[in-house]
Order: structure tokens, then sequence, then C-alpha cells
């Protein structure tokens, strides 16, 4: 550099005369090659990419690829390219990995040679790995460093934003497992008359169950879409809890089926009278847009007082027998369980 | 404020002293809740009621409590994220000093929400410096001053540390080095899992 010539396209003017050290220092990335193409020197760090390979007085082509701008095979091109922003690699033996590749930025003149500053670009973090290199091989300017910090910082962050997501995931979903509401209806969910129909069965209180089965829902659904039959469901679950007390628990255990527990109450003509004026209700249509959901329910209801030792699948088994019954009668009817039905 | 802080004291409470010990934190200090997530937010006072609650639990006088804190957060060994962090800062113990001023901007790179206090070094000459810092809670100097003891250790530099009179400007911690290379120190490889 210190025998340049300053000459290239435009960058005749005042020449700066450097030592071969002070230009190590300030580009620890560089090749100085002479107007042959002859690696005449280079900076510290890519002898110690080249790891131990000799690259003084080794042919520039024959060491470093061209890989853009296309067609950059000799001296005459390379001169051609001042300026440019070139893409480059190491070439290695055929056993060899490939080797490094660089970004690299080519100016000097035709009688000095050229001088070619190289930088890793965006491979750097592999690169820094691969070659062992410090903060010694990096020039104090150099960014890289800071570069490799904030990968790291990066990388605990995400690993810690993803430890997080994770501890969310398994809150949510147990969080879910642990409802007890179904968000449809915003009535109790299969789990929560589980829970409540277990409750009764030890407790001393007599108490009823009533299982309902919608009559036509499928129609509305199949006709109407899905929205339909979710607003017919939503209209079922505000008549289903304005018709029943508060301290009883109305669950939707399936698409159109609901569970009714009633503590305390056995009495059958309550009951009776008690489903009845459900059924009655939603044999009202019910609007949906600009249609009328004509919609209807079976009842089949048992009550606690029937068993010696009341069993909560046996209760539901048998409040479903009775239901069938209902559907059987004809729809929209209401029949209490007993043990004739069950051989029938 | 982030629970990163409260995550630390968290860490430092279950590694020392055991989850029992946490869990009387916990109770002590009233959270309702028995883990921090470093990257949510909480109310600044609840940092003061677990220290209060760690202090209390474990009969220590803050400062101590804290400074040991401050060490663990960098000597731990399942931890060395925070210490390759702050060993990016520079070659040498000293330069690692100088990069304590850009440490919030370093920080707000990574995490936009994380607010250090503002770091100043005085250099004094002859190995004798002073770090303020304009702590975000009672005592937080002390856990920067533990961490400066780990990381001198990890560079290998021979230094005497005391927490000066607080001015107004904040804490200040006075800083003695009296050997930079007094022992190997321990390794830094820029390339991170090669050392």
């Amino acid at each position: 550099m210190d025998d340049g010539q300053g000459t290239a396209g435009g960058m005749r003017g005042r020449r700066v005369t450097l030592a071969a050290a002070a230009l190590d220092r300030l580009m620890p990335m560089h090749l100085h090659l002479d107007a042959g193409g002859r690696i005449r020197g280079h900076g510290p760090t890519l002898g110690k990419i080249a790891a131990g390979a000799p690259l003084l007085g080794q042919d520039f082509f024959a060491l470093f690829e061209v890989r853009r701008p296309a067609g950059v095979q000799a001296m005459a091109d390379l001169a051609a390219r001042q300026g440019a922003r070139l893409h480059l690699a190491l070439r290695l033996g055929a056993d060899q990995a490939p080797g490094a590749e660089f970004r690299g930025l080519a100016l000097g003149d035709a009688e000095a040679g050229l001088v070619i500053n190289l930088s890793f670009g965006i491979g750097v973090v592999e690169a820094v790995g691969r070659h062992g290199l410090t903060d010694a091989d990096f020039a104090a300017t150099d960014l890289t460093v800071e570069m490799l910090y904030l990968v790291e910082a990066k990388r605990a962050v995400l690993g810690e934003l993803q430890r997080l997501n994770h501890r969310l995931q398994g809150a949510k979903s147990e969080a879910e497992e642990q409802a007890l509401t179904d968000t449809l209806t915003g009535l109790r969910n299969r789990r929560a008359l589980d829970h409540g129909l277990g409750q009764a069965v030890a407790g001393p209180v007599p108490f009823a169950v009533m299982h309902l089965d919608l009559d036509r829902f499928k129609a509305v659904n199949d006709t109407l879409g899905h929205a339909a039959g979710d607003q017919v469901l939503r209209c079922v679950a505000q008549v289903l809890s304005a018709e029943t007390r508060a301290g009883d628990l109305v669950a939707r255990v399936g698409g159109d089926e609901f569970v009714i527990l009633l503590p305390g109450l056995v009495d059958r003509a309550v009951l009776t009278a008690v489903a009845e004026r459900i059924v009655a209700a939603l044999s009202v249509p019910i609007p949906f847009e600009d249609h009328l959901c004509q919609i209807g329910v079976s009842v089949g209801l048992t009550v606690s007082t029937c068993y010696e030792a009341p069993d909560a699948d046996r209760m539901l088994q048998d409040a479903d027998t009775a239901l069938y019954a209902a559907k059987r009668a004809g729809r929209g009817r209401v029949v209490i369980f007993s043990p004739d039905l069950a051989m029938g | 404020m982030l629970g990163l802080i409260n995550r630390a004291l968290e860490n430092f409470v279950k590694e020392r002293h055991g989850m029992a010990t946490w869990r009387r934190v916990v109770a002590r200090a009233g959270l309702g809740f028995d883990s921090f997530e470093p990257l949510l937010m909480y109310d600044a006072p609840l940092t003061d009621a677990v220290i209060a609650a760690i202090c209390n639990e474990l009969q220590r006088p803050r400062e101590t409590v804290l400074e040991d804190v401050g060490t663990a957060l960098v000597s731990h060994r399942s931890r060395h994220g925070l210490r390759r962090l702050l060993r990016f800062g520079g070659v040498s113990f000293v330069d690692f000093l100088h990069s304590l001023e850009e440490l919030p901007d370093r920080a707000r790179l990574a995490l936009p929400d994380l607010s250090l206090p503002g770091l100043r070094l005085e250099d004094l000459g002859a190995g004798q410096f002073n770090l303020v810092a304009r702590p975000p809670f009672a005592g937080a100097g002390f856990i920067l001053m533990g961490l400066l003891r780990a990381m001198a250790d990890d560079y290998g530099a021979l230094v005497l540390l005391d927490m000066a009179v607080q001015t107004a400007e904040g804490e200040v911690i006075s800083i003695h080095l009296l050997d930079e290379a007094h022992a190997e120190g321990r390794p830094f490889d820029l390339a991170l899992g090669a050392a």
C-alpha cells in the first residue's frame, strides 16, 4: 500500500502511507495483491482463518473464488470492480469442508496492485465459532462483538419467552381441564354434573335427575346452519335456567342433550309439572334472523328415593331409559322411570 | 418493572435455601402466587416486599442478602448467560468497568422494556474508580456490588469494593483495582458453547 499510486478511477488525490502493521490493525482481514494477482500481504485474522495454509505468494484466484459479481477471474476483472461489493469464498481441497465465505471490497491500482478488505457478513456468528476468533481478531471499531452480544442476548430472551409460553400453555390446558362451564351456553358441563351428582349420591338429601333431549334440533342445524343451532342452544339454556331453582344444577352434556340435577325435590307431581313447563316453553318457535326454529324437547326423569343405595351411573342410565320411552311415545313427552320401563 | 429482578431473588432463595424457605417467603410477602415470570411486569412495591420477607426469613441484613444475590447472578453454575453477556463488555476488567456505562443501552437493545438504572464511572486514577448508580429500589446498589465482585473474579482481577456514602446522584460504589491480572480468570470464548 505504501507504494500505491492511488490512480484508480476517481481515487487520484492525497496519498496516505501506512506501515503494513498499521494496515493489519485497521483491517485485520485484508489481502494485498500485487499486479499479477499474487498475495503479498494479509491481515492476521485472515491468517487464522486459513488455519496454517500458506497465503503469502499464492495466486489469489487459486485460493479464492469470487462468486458475485459473475465473471471475475483475473486481476483485470477485479480492478474493474473496484468499489463494488464482492462475494467470495475460500477454495479448499475436495476432501475439506466448504471454505469461509466473505464480503469484500477491492481498491488500489494497476501497478501497486489491490487491497481487498474482507468481512464475514451475515455468517459472522458461525465463522467466529468455527475459527475460534476473539475480540483481538477484530478492529477496535468493528461492531462484530456487539453483534455477537445481540445474538446471544436475543437467544436468551427468546428462550425465556419460550419457557413463558410453555408455562402459559400448561396453565391454559389445566384451566380448561378444570373448567366446569359449557362455553357455548354458560350452563355447567359434563364434568360439573359428574361432580354434583357424586356429591348428591353421597349426601343425605334426596334428589331427582332429569334427562332432556331436543326434538328436531338436527333439522335446524342442517337447514339453517350451525349459527342457528348455537342460537337455539343458548335460548334453551335460558329457558332451562328460568324454569329451575337457583340450587338446581343444569348441565349441557352433549350436542343437544341436557341433564338437570334437582336436590330436595322428589315429589313426582311437582317434577312432572316442572318438566311440562319446560316442554311447553320449548314448543314456542325460536326466532333466528328471518326464520322461526320449531324444536321441542322430550324428558325422562328418575328420583333417588327409588333406590336403596342411589348410584350416579345407574340413575343417569335410568333417566336415559325414561327419555327413550318418552321419545318413543311421541315427542314432547315427560316420562318418569319405573322398573318395568327397563324390562320393556 | 419486569420480573427479572424478582425472579433473581426467587432463584437465589430456592437455590441457596430450598423450596420450603421460598414458600415461607411467598407467604410472608403475601404474594398470592408462587413464582415470578421474568418477562412479565410487576408492581415495584412487590420487590421491596419480597426483599423484606427474605431478610426476615433468613434473619440477615438487607445489604448482605442483596450482595449475595448479585454474586449468584453471575457465578451460579447453571446460569452463565448473564456472565457471558457481561463479558462482551471488554477483554479486561477495566474495559468491563467502562462498558458498564453502556449497560442500560445494551440491555435496552435486547429487551426494550428493561430499564436499568443509569450508571456512571468516575476514573480517579491509580486504579481507583467510583461507580455511581441511581437505584430502582433501596439497596439495589448492593446487588451491583455483588455482581462486580463476581465479575472481578471472572476476569481474575483483585479488587476492593466498598459502598461509599450515598450522594444526591445515587448510590456510590468505590472500586480499588489492586491487580488486574491477579489470577487466571475464567476463559471467555466469543462463540457460544465453545467454552
